[in-house]
């Protein structure tokens, strides 16, 4: 489903990230663990081209990302992304974030898209918040409802960037209630995360990060009871 | 008018008045007298076309430059449009002259050189004035757009939307609620400068006023009176601004 081949970042001087090829198959659920400055997240964020790769390609359903032919507003359209920090619309309310996107882009009638909001803000358990303000939320309920958020748009595959990091600790839980939910549904996701205990329950495969480069990777039993690489086990040492 | 005729007389002739017949007569003389009122309202009148045309001509230019200059400044590195390097060149002239000179110099170089031909004084004004405006509101706007969070844009981008949506939905309406006081304020003044185009011969409040007093040597009333009307109108805008900034607190709700 998402073909990475060769894929390098650089900022200014710096290089984020120095060739890294993956595939990801439909219904995969990719963890991708490291320690910070390791690239993970610039690495999911190239996947939907909020970064923009120095070089190398990137193929979502067989179209290419990185080709500057591309729609890439169409493509993005099929890749819901959920971020650390939320970034619910701070000026618009619980359904409007939910309902702009899909009526705007076309994809339902402003009916449709309500009702399918609703459906999902029913399914995390915040329909009474519908007509809230982002202002107006917790942290952990702005995360669940942007996750529904990007689901509204009927995605393929869905980006997690460390959507626990800048949760309080006992808010974590309900978010990834939330996303074991989506990952027994069947939704393809590649999640960023220092959540070990999700990666373990809920990946299919884990990529270990470090230095710009995916070092290690395999289901979590190989990854976390018996990784090869020193990098490796020094970070899951430090973690565990 | 029989009143004012008689003690009009009584002053001039030397003799004792009482405070408030000086008063009435002064009064009435300022703004009584051969209709002055209505020289009074054309002024107001012409100050709230200048300003409104000045208005609509700083914020187009506000949010051109204050647009440019972001996407400029928001280039990734490598990636530089050569076009948006001229443009934000253009645009940091602009508002570097324009901020650099007094509003009062620029008002008698566009009345008196450029424009020295032309008889339109009120447009000559309202265009200098809008030139001068728009420097200040660029600035105003881009510090509305870079004090908020990136994360806002990607959000709207993760899902599909294209840029111009992003900005019309997402960013604008969240720029523009942060920076309304300083708009307001930029407006106020923006009123209150409208004043400066007698000097060109912009027939404004002021410029009656002036009219008025040197036909009837006597300054305190239509001065006092120009000042009480621009506190008013100021007053005007500060009541909608509060008003507005209300409606946009919606989302703050807590």
């Amino acid at each position: 489903m998402i073909v990475v081949k060769d894929l390098h970042k650089s900022f200014g001087n710096n290089e984020v990230l120095n060739g890294i090829t993956e595939h990801i198959q439909v219904g995969e659920k990719v963890v991708i663990i490291g320690p910070s400055g390791s690239g993970k997240s610039t690495f999911l964020r190239c996947l939907n081209l909020l970064e923009m790769p120095t070089s190398g390609e990137i193929f979502f359903d067989g179209v290419s990302m990185t080709d500057p032919k591309t729609n890439i507003n169409q493509m993005r359209q099929k890749m819901g992304m959920v971020f650390q920090h939320f970034n619910l619309f701070n000026n618009l309310s619980v359904l409007k974030n939910m309902t702009l996107a899909p009526v705007r882009l076309k994809r339902m009638s402003k009916a449709e898209a309500e009702e399918n909001a609703m459906t999902l803000l029913r399914r995390v358990g915040l329909e009474d918040k519908a007509n809230a303000y982002p202002s107006q939320l917790s942290g952990g309920q702005k995360q669940r409802i942007a996750i529904v958020r990007a689901l509204a748009m009927k995605p393929k595959v869905m980006l997690f960037d460390e959507p626990t990091s800048a949760l309080d600790p006992e808010m974590v839980g309900e978010v990834l209630e939330v996303m074991k939910e989506l990952a027994d549904d069947g939704m393809t996701m590649v999640v960023v995360t220092h959540e070990m205990g999700f990666a373990r329950e809920v990946a299919t495969r884990v990529l270990f990060m470090d230095g710009g480069s995916i070092l290690e990777q395999g289901t979590p039993e190989q990854i976390f009871s018996n990784p090869q690489e020193e990098r490796t086990q020094i970070f899951l040492s430090k973690i565990l | 008018m029989e009143y004012y005729t008689q003690w009009k007389a009584m002053i001039s002739s030397g003799e004792e008045v009482a405070f408030w017949q000086d008063f009435y007569v002064k009064f009435y003389q300022a703004f009584i007298e051969a209709d002055r009122w209505k020289q009074y309202l054309g002024g107001v009148g012409t100050t709230l076309v200048v300003t409104a045309m000045a208005l609509v001509i700083g914020i187009i230019l506000g949010v051109l430059v204050a647009m440019l200059r972001t996407a400029h400044d928001q280039q990734l590195p490598g990636h530089r449009n050569p076009l948006l390097g001229v443009l934000n060149a253009v645009c940091t002239v602009y508002t570097t002259v324009i901020r650099g000179t007094p509003m009062m110099v620029q008002l008698l170089i566009m009345g008196m050189v450029i424009f020295a031909s032309s008889r339109n004084f009120t447009a000559v004004g309202a265009l200098t004035l809008g030139i001068n405006s728009g420097a200040y509101v660029s600035e105003i706007i881009r510090g509305g757009l870079m004090s908020l969070d990136p994360g806002q844009a990607e959000a709207g981008r993760s899902l599909g939307l294209g840029y111009l949506d992003t900005m019309r939905y997402i960013v604008i309406p969240q720029a523009f609620k942060a920076v309304l006081p300083a708009l307001s304020n930029e407006f106020i003044i923006l009123l209150k400068d409208t004043s400066l185009i007698t000097y060109i011969g912009g027939k404004e409040l002021l410029y009656a006023a002036q009219g008025i007093y040197s036909r009837t040597y006597e300054a305190m009333f239509p001065l006092i009176g120009t000042a009480l009307i621009y506190l008013a109108l100021v007053m005007v805008l500060t009541w909608l601004q509060g008003k507005l900034e209300r409606r946009l607190r919606e989302s703050d709700r807590r």
